[in-house]
């Protein structure tokens, strides 16, 4: 939270290093690194640790996927292991023709 | 067998379920304690049905009865109408959450907001109502309405299989949660099938409008492990929250009194073994339009206050004012008492609300001001209501009610002048311990009322017809004159005495002349006895004459014998002497 000119800020929420968690995270890398190269910051929650956090952000599903910026907040719930329902639910219109 | 036995004994010991309370007024006589203990319950019911209100009014008093932390995790509303719909039954949230009670947690689900990808679990839900049951310590969990989530959600396969989890999770817990679902269609209870998941106990409210009043009843449709009343309660929603009312209370096992309450006409006590009625009975006045049974009631009523007791008077039909104005004219000052607070005055009309309402009102009205007896004038305007059945229902339930608070009840209750005029048309007649009539007596072009017991259990009451007048001075009650005629009231009564009394000097002035001819008689009878009396003591004396000349005769004629044979002395001189004599005696 130093710098705060990236174009993505986004959240991901999980609950303990399910391989559910473990697979969303490793998607959402996969479709940031290819995306939005440089212009992305991704700050992981375990409410585990934290579920003092939960209410703020409306999470009752995990793992979910929070758009924090740009508004409005958009959530995407899942594995996020369909690659165009991320992208479209969170508003990255991919760059190739896909 | 004694084994068998032993184990009985035991269950009976201890009772299979743990119940908390739900501290909602009558919810908890009809489960027999309140909801399974650490378990989920199911509320459901249509739109509008008050699913909501009963699951904040259980996690309300259990925060503020039973110090029984609750949480309220919302799906429909925020948090601020939340508290600002439990501020209009005088709930306090705001207060609750900051003395760490309750806490209300809204989850907001937005399908225009939501993407769904892939697997995913409920985890963030059972984190977020772990942490908030956590952080207070709660006892009590309320999920309004999880469905939602359905609506949110596609994915049906992982929302069923994870509620199944959440609702395990929420046995583990052992909090006792209630989980409200919109009624479904067709036979299931909710759209989605809660009911599936929650199987302890499920509570179905319902609302229902009938003849333009809307009445919300209540039924258990099944807790598994206890018994329970198996009807449907009318239930309300009030400024206090939400009352459900027994039918009827489920045993007959009240206190009864044998101490009297006079009616405050002598005359009626004294045909009531001269006491008047049972102290907590229910009375009951029926009769025709007109009967002055109003004027009973109020009687009853001004008698109480004048035992320095306190009365409520339920008027369905008349105002107060009216009511004090039109018992000045009898000359019973119930304005007085008003100003004492020893009567007090309810009136309203039967359609203001549904007879359910009605009640609820009354039992309020009559736990707060505690009276020693209570009036409803009349009980036939409710009819206008609800049906029969209901009404009668109602009062049965007013009826247990009083009775448990040994308060004594007057109804009054108008027939209508048909052919069964022994019959109320609620259909009260039975239940009530006495039954007064009063009815016209149409005779001789005038109208008077007749007044009659027609039950009263338990004493030895009296089975005349009275006529009942109403004067400037009260009520009272006269012996109707039985005549040749028949039964006789009103001015044909006044007539028949006064003819009696012109009969009476009529006889009385006869009988004299004939006393004067009976004396005159016997003086005429007494004369003719002393006319005879002395003729025959003149025959009489005629006789003795006679005889005392023959005595003379024969002692004079006795001494000239003597003086004969003195002067002859010979034995054959006396035998001549002796013929002689008898020729003297017949000559």
């Amino acid at each position: 939270m130093k710098t705060k000119e990236y174009k993505y800020e986004l959240r991901l929420y999980i609950a303990g290093k399910t391989a559910k968690s473990q697979l969303a995270l490793a998607n959402l890398n996969k479709y940031c690194e290819e995306y939005l190269e440089g212009e992305y910051k991704i700050e992981v929650i375990d409410l585990l640790i934290k579920p003092q956090l939960a209410e703020g952000d409306q999470i009752f599903a995990v793992p979910t996927l929070v758009r924090k910026v740009p508004e409005p907040i958009r959530k995407v719930i899942g594995d996020l292991s369909n690659e165009e329902k991320v992208l479209v639910g969170l508003n990255i219109r991919p760059a190739n023709k896909k | 067998m004694a084994k068998e036995s032993k184990k009985n004994k035991k269950a009976a010991d201890h009772p299979q379920i743990a119940k908390t309370p739900t501290g909602i007024t009558g919810l908890d006589e009809i489960t027999g304690g309140g909801i399974p203990a650490g378990r989920p319950t199911l509320i459901c019911g249509e739109a509008g049905c008050g699913k909501t209100l009963v699951s904040l009014e259980f996690i309300v008093r259990g925060a503020i009865e039973f110090n029984e932390p609750g949480v309220f995790m919302a799906f429909e509303e925020k948090a601020e109408e939340l508290a600002m719909n439990a501020g209009s039954l005088g709930f306090n949230l705001e207060q609750l959450q900051k003395d760490k009670k309750l806490k209300i947690d809204y989850v907001h689900v937005d399908r225009s907001e939501i993407e769904e990808t892939g697997e995913y679990d409920l985890d963030g839900l059972f984190i977020r109502l772990g942490y908030a049951i956590d952080t207070i310590g709660a006892k009590r969990v309320v999920l309004d309405t999880i469905e939602n989530l359905f609506a949110g959600l596609t994915n049906q396969g992982i929302l069923r299989a994870e509620l199944r989890r959440l609702f395990q999770w929420l046995k583990e817990k052992g909090v006792t949660a209630m989980i409200t679902g919109e009624r479904g269609e067709g036979p299931s209870l909710t759209r989605q099938g809660l009911e599936e998941y929650v199987s302890d106990c499920v509570i179905l409210l319902d609302h229902r409008v009938i003849n333009q009043i809307s009445t919300r009843r209540l039924r258990i449709v099944k807790y598994r492990g206890s018994v329970h009343g198996t009807n449907e309660y009318p239930f309300l929603i009030d400024e206090d929250g939400i009352s459900v009312l027994p039918v009827t209370s489920l045993r007959l096992e009240k206190e009864v009194s044998s101490d009297r309450v006079s009616s405050g006409i002598p005359s009626l006590d004294k045909m009531l073994c001269g006491k008047g009625f049972f102290k907590g009975g229910s009375v009951l006045v029926s009769g025709t339009a007109g009967t002055g049974k109003t004027s009973i009631a109020a009687c009853f009523a001004n008698e109480i206050c004048n035992q320095k007791q306190r009365c409520l008077y339920f008027a369905f039909e008349e105002s107060p004012r009216q009511i004090i104005r039109n018992m000045h004219s009898i000359s019973m000052d119930l304005q007085m008492h008003v100003d004492n607070g020893l009567l007090q005055f309810m009136a309203s009309r039967p359609t203001l609300h549904g007879l359910e309402q009605h009640l609820v009102a009354m039992h309020k009205l009559i736990k707060r001001f505690k009276p020693q007896a209570v009036v409803l004038d009349p009980i036939t305007n409710l009819i206008t209501v609800g049906s029969v059945s209901e009404v009668k229902a109602m009062l049965i339930r007013l009826i247990d009610f009083l009775q448990e608070e040994q308060i004594t009840v007057m109804f009054t209750a108008l027939t209508l002048n048909s052919v069964v005029t022994e019959q109320t048309d609620e259909g009260v007649s039975s239940l009530v311990d006495a039954w007064i009539l009063v009815r016209d007596i149409e005779f001789n072009g005038e109208r008077n009322r007749g007044m009659y017991i027609m039950k009263s259990r338990g004493m030895k009451h009296s089975n005349q017809v009275r006529e009942f007048i109403i004067t400037d001075k009260g009520i009272d009650l006269v012996e109707v004159y039985l005549g040749p005629e028949g039964v006789l009231t009103g001015s044909a009564r006044e007539a028949q005495k006064l003819q009696e009394q012109t009969g009476e000097v009529l006889r009385s002035h006869a009988m004299s002349v004939k006393d004067r001819e009976v004396l005159r008689k016997r003086k005429v009878l007494e004369a003719k006895i002393a006319g005879l009396q002395s003729e025959f003591e003149s025959a009489e004396e005629e006789l003795n004459k006679i005889y005392i000349e023959e005595e003379l005769v024969k002692k004079v004629a006795e001494g000239n014998r003597q003086e004969m044979l003195k002067l002859r002395r010979g034995d054959q001189g006396g035998n001549d002497r002796k013929v002689k004599s008898n020729e003297n005696k017949r000559i």
